[in-house]
């Protein structure tokens, strides 16, 4: 009986999740189109394989346990439909499918334990049932399979058994084929493959780089925002369909898996912003609906269940509300952890984007900068010529005055308006004056570079700001840019390629280690060992990779540095950035007294910082608290005057200004 | 037809509102864009008419400037009921033309009942006289420093009118009025991107017959200079008590001292007012040379 039933189930499960899975894309393809490259298709395995599987073990348990799973399943699965569809009953095909079925289940059990006591990060509902429909699935297959290498009776064939068998394959087919394609929490895998294929950065997976390998985590790579047209119709996104479809696939990909939610500064610090259910609000804004059967943790202050969204439908207020995406320090940890590689800080911005450019709607103190942007060039509305005011006494070399270019220009930053980071680019100019660094700076023809404007969404004034300092920029010749702002960092690297200005920038953690390689500051050892900590900055580090150059030059100064559990690639943010210092969203904890508690708890005194907002962000921690201090400042304080500066500085006029 | 409106001035009702709007120029950069006490102006023109407000503006159509600075008037028409994207009417003149006449002649012909401005322009003749003159020339009501429209049917306005210290008086206006917004009224709103760039600009070219230049007589010999915040005058308050510190270093210097004089010839009336601007140095103590006072 089963022999003529297991064909017509396999094959039925099939053509249901076929069914599905098509009306599945034309959710997707609700978004806006770009032309479809197919042959992407074919480099879904080698992403899923490498990339994707390097995110995910970094939990070696799960990573295991889904190898097994889903190696499992997929071998299961293809060799059910040859064996029980086609009917090619071979012995050693036979055994094949047991020996995948006793691995899916092997991972199965794994999956069951986690699922006993699940950590708050994972969803329930759908999600705890498939753990059970995975046992359903591998079990029944391996019972089913057993007569085909004699083990079992063929008897199995008929009576009671082999109806509840068939039933118990019916709910894991149901769960693993059908479910597939209707919705279900294994379309993570159908979606997942598609996203990966058609992913709208594809330089973050491997087969785009010729280096393989160069830097490990994965996620640098590709961190600018996508520029906006100016003359679309709407501008950014309003409702779902808003969305390219690609960011839709990505969305439909979300596992739950909670990583996001663990890693979300914003979330720790009780403000209404969960990663995970951001993106299940995306799902069910684009398939139509309520949250109500959302079955993971919430927005922190904000009830689950009251919230629904159709595709063409706002996505404000009535599916998420503005706060929640005001709450987003566009730090990337989500980014960085996600495993199914999606894109949260680009939907946030995208949306922010429709919210300052339509409605006018940008919190108050962030319209305030905005305006302040648009008439004066800096977000404080200060006389962009006092730009220079802190260095009145150091005679700052301006690039105007040498037009036979210089090799540095040092940018300064909106810093420059800001007293604590006046000390910071003072010892700035001192380590380049050490170094017989050959710079100068714009003074007050630099204007903003664009960055707290683009992350408040107005596209309009950072395309402004950054076709302006692009104008600027390309009247002088310099080999390289440094600066003390990671902000300015990543929008003159990074983002001002799109507008057509393409320049090397280095921060200056970067340039003052390659000061340091090259023998051309020295420094004097510490007067008292002191335990040191250094906070990576979202924008250096996660956004372009830098880890290694600031702890280079802290063990140039002969410090001990006591790393935080937070470090690197997984550093939390200081709570500064994408302008969510302006726009100030309430919450139970503040983001940089949670950083602070990680600085303490590596008994550090002093943190060492690299970047203007982390600087301000965690002095405004009450004191008693470890001493916050630049990698410039520390430099510079144990500087000893016998660098040969004269001869330094001839030969750095001989390299090739650009 | 008077309808009885007690919800307050965001009901749709019969008035025809209009916001006069100059072009600004930013105090720290001198940079052109929305004046700030007209921002205001139309805010309140927005609360009242919705996306019925008009928008005018009598100036150089050739100015490269003039759409940006504009458009941070036409950005504000967003989150009204209506998604209609606002329109500015653009009377075109020149540098030496007089405004008035051109703005009497469009309020008119549009039908206008309330026109809202700022008090004060950021540049050019930003005296805030602009009022006072459409004022004179309608034969309209004209109500300065008003911080609020509280009520509004067809005939008349009830609105709040700013005070030193915080204090409000309560005005009624008859309608067709000139209503001057005061700095304290409601902060406008941001200037969107989207319907700034939407917004329409329609040049209104045929109000006053070909050939009637209009000649601004009044500014041919006039010196320009660039202004100058007056210095504030310090009163030191001997007092323990901390009320009165602060209501002192609170007060507006224009609410403090002054005399009402009644029943006075218009002679005497107009002696004393020279005496005064005599004493604060307002006008030259001789009234021959038209020097600037050293």
């Amino acid at each position: 009986m089963l022999q003529t039933l297991l064909p017509i189930l396999i094959f039925a499960a099939l053509a249901l999740g076929a069914v599905g899975a098509f009306r599945r894309i034309r959710l997707w393809r609700q978004g806006q189109r770009t032309p479809m490259v197919w042959r992407r298709l074919v480099l879904m395995p080698k992403r899923y394989l490498n990339d994707l599987h390097h995110v995910v073990a970094r939990d070696k348990a799960i990573a295991h346990t889904h190898v097994a799973t889903a190696g499992g399943y997929v071998a299961a699965m293809a060799l059910a439909l040859v064996v029980h569809g086609f009917g090619w009953r071979n012995p050693m095909l036979g055994g094949l499918l047991l020996a995948a079925s006793l691995v899916m289940f092997i991972g199965t059990i794994a999956v069951n334990l986690r699922r006993v006591n699940p950590p708050p990060k994972l969803s329930k509902g759908p999600w705890q049932r498939l753990s059970k429909s995975l046992i359903a699935y591998s079990v029944s297959m391996f019972l089913i399979s057993l007569p085909l290498v004699g083990v079992a009776p063929t008897a199995l064939g008929g009576g009671v058994l082999a109806i509840v068998l068939a039933a118990v394959l019916v709910w894991g087919l149901l769960e693993m084929v059908v479910g597939m394609g209707w919705g279900g929490p294994m379309k993570h895998a159908f979606a997942g493959s598609f996203h990966l294929a058609f992913h709208r950065r594809p330089e973050r997976f491997d087969d785009n780089h010729a280096d393989v390998g160069h830097d490990v985590h994965r996620g640098s790579r590709s961190t600018a925002l996508f520029p906006l047209d100016l003359t679309a119709k709407t501008l950014g996104v309003e409702k779902p369909a808003d969305f390219q479809w690609e960011q839709l696939l990505g969305f439909d990909a979300c596992v739950q898996c909670g990583r996001c939610q663990n890693v979300c500064p914003a979330y720790a610090a009780g403000q209404p912003l969960n990663p995970k259910k951001l993106i299940q609000d995306m799902i069910v804004g684009m398939a139509g609906g309520s949250d109500a059967r959302y079955a993971g943790s919430g927005y922190p202050g904000i009830d689950v269940g009251k919230h629904h969204g159709g595709p063409s439908e706002p996505i404000v207020p009535q599916l998420v509300e503005a706060q929640t995406l005001w709450a987003c320090t566009t730090c990337r940890a989500c980014v960085e952890e996600c495993p199914m590689m999606i894109e949260h800080v680009d939907a946030i911005v995208d949306m922010r984007r429709f919210i300052t450019l339509e409605k006018g709607e940008t919190p108050e103190k962030g319209a305030a900068a905005l305006d302040n942007l648009i008439a004066t060039d800096n977000p404080g509305g200060l006389d962009n010529a006092s730009r220079l005011d802190w260095a009145a006494d150091l005679e700052m070399p301006r690039i105007k005055d040498r037009p036979e270019g210089v090799d540095v220009l040092l940018w300064l930053g909106d810093g420059a308006f800001d007293m604590r980071n006046q000390r910071t680019l003072r010892s700035l100019v001192k380590i380049l004056r050490a170094g017989g660094v050959d710079f100068a700076v714009l003074g007050d023809e630099e204007r903003d570079s664009g960055d707290v404007a683009r992350r408040l969404g107005d596209e309009a004034t950072f395309q402004r700001l950054a076709e302006r300092n692009i104008a600027t920029l390309a009247r002088y010749r310099f080999a390289r840019i440094v600066t003390a702002d990671p902000h300015s960092f990543h929008v003159l690297g990074r983002e001002y390629s799109a507008f057509g200005g393409d320049y090397r920038v280095l921060h200056h953690s970067t340039f003052i280690a390659e000061l340091f390689d090259g023998g051309r500051i020295n420094v004097a050892a510490p007067t008292q060992p002191e335990t040191v900590t250094y906070h990576d900055p979202c924008y250096l580090g996660r956004y372009n990779g830098e880890f290694a150059a600031p702890r280079q030059v802290l063990a140039a100064l002969g410090l001990e540095v006591a790393e935080m559990e937070r470090s690197g690639y997984r550093s939390r943010c200081c709570g500064g950035g994408g302008g969510a210092a302006l726009s100030d969203v309430p919450g139970r904890a503040r983001i940089p007294d949670m950083r602070m508690e990680d600085v303490r708890t590596t008994g550090a005194t002093t943190v060492a910082v690299a970047c203007p907002q982390c600087t301000a962000m965690l002095e405004g921690v009450v004191e008693p608290r470890p001493r916050i201090r630049d990698l410039a400042e520390m430099v510079a304080d144990a500087l000893v005057a016998t660098a040969p500066a004269a001869p330094a500085s001839s030969s750095t006029r001989e390299e090739e200004p650009a | 037809m008077p309808q009885p409106d007690a919800k307050g001035p965001s009901s749709q009702i019969e008035v025809k509102a209009v916001a006069l709007v100059s072009s600004g120029r930013h105090p720290v950069s001198g940079r052109p864009g929305r004046a700030r006490e007209d921002a205001r102006a139309v805010e309140m023109g927005l609360m009242l008419a919705g996306a019925d407000l008009s928008l005018v503006h009598a100036g150089d159509p050739e100015d490269a400037l003039l759409r940006e600075c504009l458009e941070g008037y036409l950005g504000m028409f967003h989150g009204l009921d209506d998604s209609r994207d606002g329109t500015l009417s653009l009377l075109p003149m020149g540098a030496e033309e007089d405004a008035v006449p051109l703005l009497a002649a469009w309020l008119e012909r549009t039908g206008a009942t309330i026109t809202l401005t700022g008090q004060r322009a950021e540049c050019g003749e930003g005296s805030g006289m602009v009022g006072y003159l459409l004022a004179e020339q309608l034969g309209w009501a004209i109500a300065t420093g008003v911080a609020a429209i509280e009520r509004c049917d067809a005939q008349s306005v009830t609105v709040l009118q700013a005070l030193p210290q915080g204090q409000r008086r309560r005005l009624e206006i008859q309608l067709p009025c000139v209503i001057a917004v005061d700095s304290v009224a409601e902060a406008p709103r941001q200037s969107a991107f989207g319907p700034a760039r939407r917004g329409r600009i329609e040049t209104v070219d045929d109000l006053l017959p070909a050939g009637e230049a209009c000649l601004d007589v009044a500014n041919v010999d006039w010196q320009w200079q660039p202004a100058r915040a007056r210095p504030k005058r310090l009163k030191v308050v001997k007092s323990t008590n901390a009320r009165d510190r602060f209501k002192a270093a609170a007060a507006k210097s224009s609410a403090s001292g002054g005399q009402v004089l009644t029943d006075l010839s218009p002679e005497e009336a107009a002696e004393k007012l020279i005496d005064y601007l005599r004493a604060e140095k307002i006008i030259a103590d001789s009234g021959q040379s038209s020097a600037p006072d050293t």
